[in-house]
């Protein structure tokens, strides 16, 4: 499973970095096509802005296999919002293919639940209530009698119990993220698309939302998708990073991050291993933004 | 609790009204120039049945004209809302409407719809109310957070779904805030058609022929219900607006 390679590591120029690293995500990308729940296929995307057009995504390929938790890192601003809306469906790329269980995505789907930096709760709804709206829309995806449990039994996992019927303004930012994460997973979707849900949140509380991640996956196994601009958040929650390119984005790196034998805790982010890990996609990053980086044994 | 709500104001108003009285007594100002509390009551008692029938007329009118403002203004404000053409379209025109001195509307009116005294008044008060709701609808729609529309839309939702399930509730605290600004509006729109063209309805008529008699404390007496019923279709909307947008106020206190 593991697979940091040497060659990306070690200093090297951004010229030779990125075509290195397309070769290396090249012939990986093959090999998980038949397994993939998610496949985005040379996806192009060019806004139309007031000061003309804006090429945002350049033939980026990406594979998610089913049960996988891809983080993808990049620049400000190079794209990464905007993959998460072609993936669910809310965008049509100009060219390329998104592909979700073997199904051409043209279009929203009831398989996919997302979340956001803001929580965009409904403030006038309590949080049981809140939790509960895709059902309203997609009911047919949990029997009607388990609605109310399941929204209950979820809410509790990420330590919500006794919140259900307070309104959004009564929780802490970090609590109602919690009850947006809930929001997303309600419907039993096959795939979440997390679009930097603990950017907004102070350093303690991101913690604990990470560990309330990997219960929640424990117990509700899911395929994820999640932007973050924290490389430490993206190694602790995910087996795969990819590493966007800058402004249009291609993906220029990925990196396998081991799966652990035991339940991965913060003292896990400080491994020489992880260590590494955290180098190399610090070095990624600046590749990414057109910086050379510095010079690391 | 109760305390606070109710004897407060109560208060505060005895104190306004004492003042007033005080205010006359000691300036020993006469009718002409400023009623005095104690010389309303008379007034009141003598016209008792004009204040009930007039009130009623100045009253069902401006409501009924605030029910049209509220009904074709969150028309127009949920067409702007919803799509930027019939914004960029509209705005203009809206506001140049709203620019113009109503004042200058009642004769028109007058004209186009002779003898239709009740419509008349209610289009006034219409006219001249619908402006804030339909603006602040507006508003309210195209501000919403796009990741609001999305969490909706990912799932399949259609768009008439979205409006009601997220953009209509969260709008609604925008619309009542406008809904107590065109009360007063409304009243205003009434009174307007009532004094300037006086069909013999309303308490603008009254108003008006207490002018033509010289009653001045009946003058007085006529602002005064005029400013209660004021204070009562404001508190109707407070009432409705706890019930339908009450999740909008902060926890104060
Ligand atoms: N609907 C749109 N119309 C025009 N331009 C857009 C639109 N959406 C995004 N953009 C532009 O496309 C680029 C990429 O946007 P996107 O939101 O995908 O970036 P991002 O990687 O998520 O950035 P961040 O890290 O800041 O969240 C930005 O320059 C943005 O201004
Ligand atoms: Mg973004």
């Amino acid at each position: 499973m593991r697979k940091i390679d040497n060659d990306h590591a070690a200093p090297i120029t951004s010229g030779a970095a990125s075509s290195g690293a397309s070769a290396t995500h090249t012939d990986s990308s093959t090999q998980r096509m038949e397994n993939a729940l998610i496949d985005i296929r040379a996806v192009s995307h060019t806004f139309q802005t007031d000061s003309g057009p804006l090429q945002v995504l350049d033939k980026l390929d990406l594979s998610i296999a089913e049960g996988q938790f891809t983080a993808v890192v990049g620049p400000s601003g190079c794209g990464k919002s905007t993959l998460t809306r072609l993936v669910a469906g809310l965008l049509k790329p100009d060219s390329g293919e998104v592909w979700l269980h073997g199904e051409l995505v043209k279009g929203p789907r009831a398989s996919v639940g997302m979340a956001f930096q803001n929580p965009v709760l409904l403030e006038w709804r309590s949080i049981l209530r809140n939790v509960m709206l895709p059902l309203e829309i997609v009911p047919e995806r949990v029997p009607a009698a388990e609605h109310e449990e399941r929204a209950r039994s979820l809410l509790s996992l990420v330590g919500l119990e006794g919140f259900e019927d307070k309104k959004p303004s009564e929780l802490s930012g970090g609590m109602r993220q919690r009850a947006s994460l809930c929001r997303a997973l309600i419907h039993k979707p096959d795939v979440i698309i997390l679009d930097e849900p603990f950017g907004a949140l102070d350093a303690f509380t991101r913690e604990d939302l990470w560990q309330t991640m990997h219960a929640l996956r424990a117990t509700e196994p899911f395929t994820a998708l999640l932007i973050t601009h924290d490389l430490r958040e993206s190694v602790f929650l995910a087996d795969e990073v990819v590493v966007l390119s800058d402004r249009p984005a291609r993906a220029q790196y990925t990196l396998s991050v081991p799966t652990s034998s035991h339940e991965r805790t913060l003292d896990d982010l400080y491994t020489t291993e992880a260590v590494e890990m955290l180098a190399i996609l610090r070095q990624q990053i600046q590749l990414a933004q057109g910086r050379t980086p510095a010079s690391h044994s | 609790m109760i305390m606070r709500k109710v004897l407060v104001p109560i208060f505060a108003i005895v104190v306004f009204l004492v003042f007033w009285e005080l205010l006359v007594w000691v300036n020993q100002w006469p009718n002409y120039k400023m009623a005095s509390p104690s010389d309303l009551w008379p007034a009141y008692v003598k016209y008792d049945t004009l204040f009930f029938t007039y009130g009623w007329q100045t009253l069902w009118r401006t409501v009924a004209g605030l029910l049209l403002a509220v009904v074709l203004g969150t028309a127009l404000g949920v067409l702007m809302g919803v799509s930027r053409t019939a914004r960029d379209a509209l705005y203009p025109l809206l506001v140049g409407f709203n620019a113009i001195p109503k004042a200058t509307v009642v004769p028109i009116m007058a004209l186009m719809f002779v003898g239709q005294h009740d419509l008349n008044t209610i289009l006034l008060a219409f006219m001249i109310s619908f402006f804030p709701i339909a603006v602040s609808v507006s508003i309210g729609l195209s501000t919403l957070e796009p990741e609001y529309r999305d969490i909706l839309r990912a799932l399949g939702a259609s768009k008439l779904m979205i409006f009601r399930k997220i953009a209509l509730p969260k709008t609604l605290p925008e619309f009542f805030g406008a809904l107590k600004v065109s009360v007063t509006l409304a009243f205003i729109g009434t009174n307007l058609v009532e004094i300037i063209e006086p069909h013999g309805r309303g308490l603008g008529h009254l108003f008006d022929s207490a002018k033509i008699s010289s009653d001045y404390p009946l003058m007085f007496a006529v602002l005064i219900v005029l400013a209660l019923m004021g204070i009562l279709l404001y508190y109707v909307v407070v009432a409705l607006e706890r019930i339908f947008a009450g999740w909008a106020e902060r926890g104060a206190d």
